[in-house]
């Protein structure tokens, strides 16, 4: 899928504010997630082409990081962190409620393609308001089984908050780099 | 001591992220100040407050800034917005309440060493509170704040925001020029040090956020003031992030000094559902553990570091007498095997033995002689690795079998864990 034009114009505009061009490789990872909700190798060529870098330097850089997605997920992203500060608070007795509730495992797409959730051990930075949770990157914290219930009422017909409607994306076991399941 | 809000004084302002309210509390004459003095005239300033770096290392700021080598331009300003650190959340706090605070901060800080070109590297996952730093850098260029001539001074400066990605490691400085280079986020050897050689190789300066928060008001009120406050060798205030087993979590900016006791009990409301208090951690997933013999040390740098840990970036991680002390160390250790970005070995292989032999533990699979087996790894990861991640992995797991011991011991002689025991057993 080729990149939208006005992916392409940011991509070029944030290029230009960098005294180096390289500098703009994570930006670019960025909007093309914006635009497409993953970073397929065939938009990680274009933006190579954009900023003439070789396409190998942008797949080095993006496979470092933990956030750009190879394929498509669910519409909605929530992550629960179960690092010890978390864990002190119940973390893992809501991580087990949200899998139980959504029926499908730590890592995994609902069936309707609507959420894609798992447990991470990287602080959220949001240890002051444990259990917590981020949904879309914006963060739920003080979490129990009734806020949890209501969260995923709303995201089950909730649209996606950015870019197209992602491919419906199965429900299965995705090893994923860099993500520890606990 | 105790509560001393200096920046979080206006905080419960409403609408204190916009321009116009921030003004009103004083906001942005810091930096008005600031561009009627001369550059070196601020160093000093900052030099004399004795204002220490808040994103970890304590250094101090003044002194960091007066290594830029003499007549080399460009330089650059880095905000270390990256905060990962296991129990702090300060960072994000101080960004979501007052965004202007943290640039007017990084303004000072530019025109003080004379950049005029700054960055905030943000994690990626803190996308609300890039957002609120994104609207604030547009209010302040329309405001002439940011520009080719700020305020008809003469002075040009421009603040890119850069979203990080998700690795823990690109908060230590070196890994995170890298990583605002384009590259993967691994660390870079010292010397050179950023300030000699940094972002592009050039004279770099990478001050945390809560750091460059202090400036306006170090600005304003003068550096006798801030002095005035804190101990001899830790001036100001601290925002303290606290969490865990306490009734009222959250932050609290205290003065630097105050008795972790009343941090706890007092602003905390203590251990919560009447329990007793077992441990607790300053500082950071990466800090040793202390015990409630040390409720009556200061928080304060270097009495925290006399007591045996490190106050770090100003976590607080309240444990109560139900804590598994093994599943805490746990967790860290995994937390580190996962962010451990690979470059080297004692820390690339050693936090995977480590989180294996825990993982052990756990399942109540290990033997009583796989306590000192981690000590083994501990010590040939510590001062073995090629940055500070590696070594930290390894003090809070080694700090817990020093007091703890016997818990590991349990986990071996009851075939798994005694608390989890403990717990279904009070449910059944
Ligand atoms: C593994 C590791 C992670 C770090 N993470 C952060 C961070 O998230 N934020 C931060 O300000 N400093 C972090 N630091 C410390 C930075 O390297 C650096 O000392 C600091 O940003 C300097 O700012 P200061 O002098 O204002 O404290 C980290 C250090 C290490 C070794
Ligand atoms: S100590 Fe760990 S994080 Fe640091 S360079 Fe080595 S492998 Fe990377
Ligand atoms: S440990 Fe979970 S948000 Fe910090």
């Amino acid at each position: 899928m080729a990149l939208a034009k006005p992916t392409v114009e940011e991509i070029k505009t944030r290029a230009a504010r960098y005294p180096s061009r390289q500098s703009a490789i994570i930006p670019a990872l960025w909007a093309v997630q914006h635009e497409q909700g993953y970073v397929t190798k065939e938009s990680m060529g274009e933006i190579a082409q954009i900023l003439g870098l070789p396409p190998s330097l942008i797949e080095a850089t993006a496979s470092f990081y933990s956030m750009f997605l190879a394929r498509p997920e669910g519409r909605h992203d929530v992550v629960i962190c179960v690092n010890a500060p978390c864990m002190l608070r119940g973390a893992d007795e809501m991580a087990a409620y949200l899998g139980q509730q959504l029926g499908v495992r730590d890592g995994e797409t609902t069936t309707d393609g609507a959420i894609t959730w798992h447990s991470t051990i990287e602080c959220l930075g949001a240890c002051g308001g444990a259990p917590m949770m981020q949904v879309d990157h914006h963060f739920e914290e003080n979490l129990t089984p009734e806020r949890i219930d209501s969260i995923i009422e709303r995201l089950r017909t909730e649209p996606a908050p950015h870019g197209p409607k992602p491919e419906k994306a199965a429900a299965v076991a995705r090893p994923r780099a860099k993500r520890t399941q606990n | 001591m105790g509560l001393k809000p200096v920046l979080t004084k206006d905080f419960h302002t409403e609408n204190l992220e916009q321009l116009s309210v921030y003004e009103r509390t004083g906001g942005y004459a810091g930096f008005k100040k600031a561009l009627e003095m001369q550059p070196d005239e601020l160093v000093e300033l900052v030099k004399k407050s004795g204002l220490r770096g808040r994103g970890g290392a304590g250094f101090p700021t003044g002194n960091k800034w007066s290594f830029l080598p003499k007549g080399v331009y460009p330089r650059y300003l880095v905000c270390n917005a990256d905060e990962s650190e296991p129990g702090c959340f300060k960072d994000r706090y101080l960004i979501e309440k007052s965004p202007h605070q943290v640039l007017e901060g990084i303004l000072i800080a530019s025109y003080a060493i004379g950049c005029n070109l700054a960055f905030i590297y943000i994690r990626g996952e803190y996308l609300p509170q890039h957002e609120a730093l994104e609207s604030a850098i547009e209010e302040a260029r329309q405001a002439g704040y940011l520009g080719k001539n700020v305020l008809g001074k003469g002075y040009e400066i421009d603040v890119i925001l850069h979203r990080g990605a998700g690795a823990y490691i690109c908060g230590e400085e070196t890994a995170l020029l890298t990583s605002l280079e384009g590259y993967r986020g691994e660390p870079r050897l010292k010397p050179p040090f950023p300030a000699i050689k940094g972002l592009y190789g050039k004279p770099t300066v990478v001050n945390n956020v809560e750091t460059v928060a202090n400036l306006p008001h170090i600005v304003i009120n003068g550096a006798d003031w801030f002095g005035a406050m804190g101990t001899p060798t830790g001036k100001g205030t601290r925002v303290w992030c606290m969490s865990g087993h306490v009734n009222r979590p959250g932050n609290y900016e205290l003065e630097n000094g105050t008795p972790i006791r009343e941090l706890i009990e007092e602003h905390g409301g203590g251990v919560w559902k009447n329990r007793k208090l077992k441990a607790f951690q300053p500082g950071g997933a990466s800090m040793m553990v202390l015990l409630p013999e040390h409720l009556d040390v200061g928080l304060d740098f270097d009495a925290i570091q006399k007591a045996g840990s490190l106050a770090g970036a100003g976590a607080m991680v309240v444990m109560d007498e139900t804590t598994c002390m093994v599943d805490a160390a746990r967790r860290y250790v995994k937390f580190f095997h996962h962010e451990s970005c690979g470059k080297c070995t004692p820390c690339r292989e050693g936090t995977f033995w480590m989180s294996n032999l825990f993982d052990r533990f756990e399942a109540g699979e290990a033997k009583a002689t796989d306590v000192d087996l981690l000590l083994d790894i501990g010590y040939s990861i510590d001062g073995r690795s090629f940055c500070p991640l590696g070594d930290a992995s390894t003090w809070f797991p080694r700090s817990v079998i020093k007091f703890f011991r016997d818990e590991f011991l349990e986990h071996v002689s009851e075939k798994g864990c005694p608390f989890k025991k403990m717990a279904q057993e009070a449910v059944a």
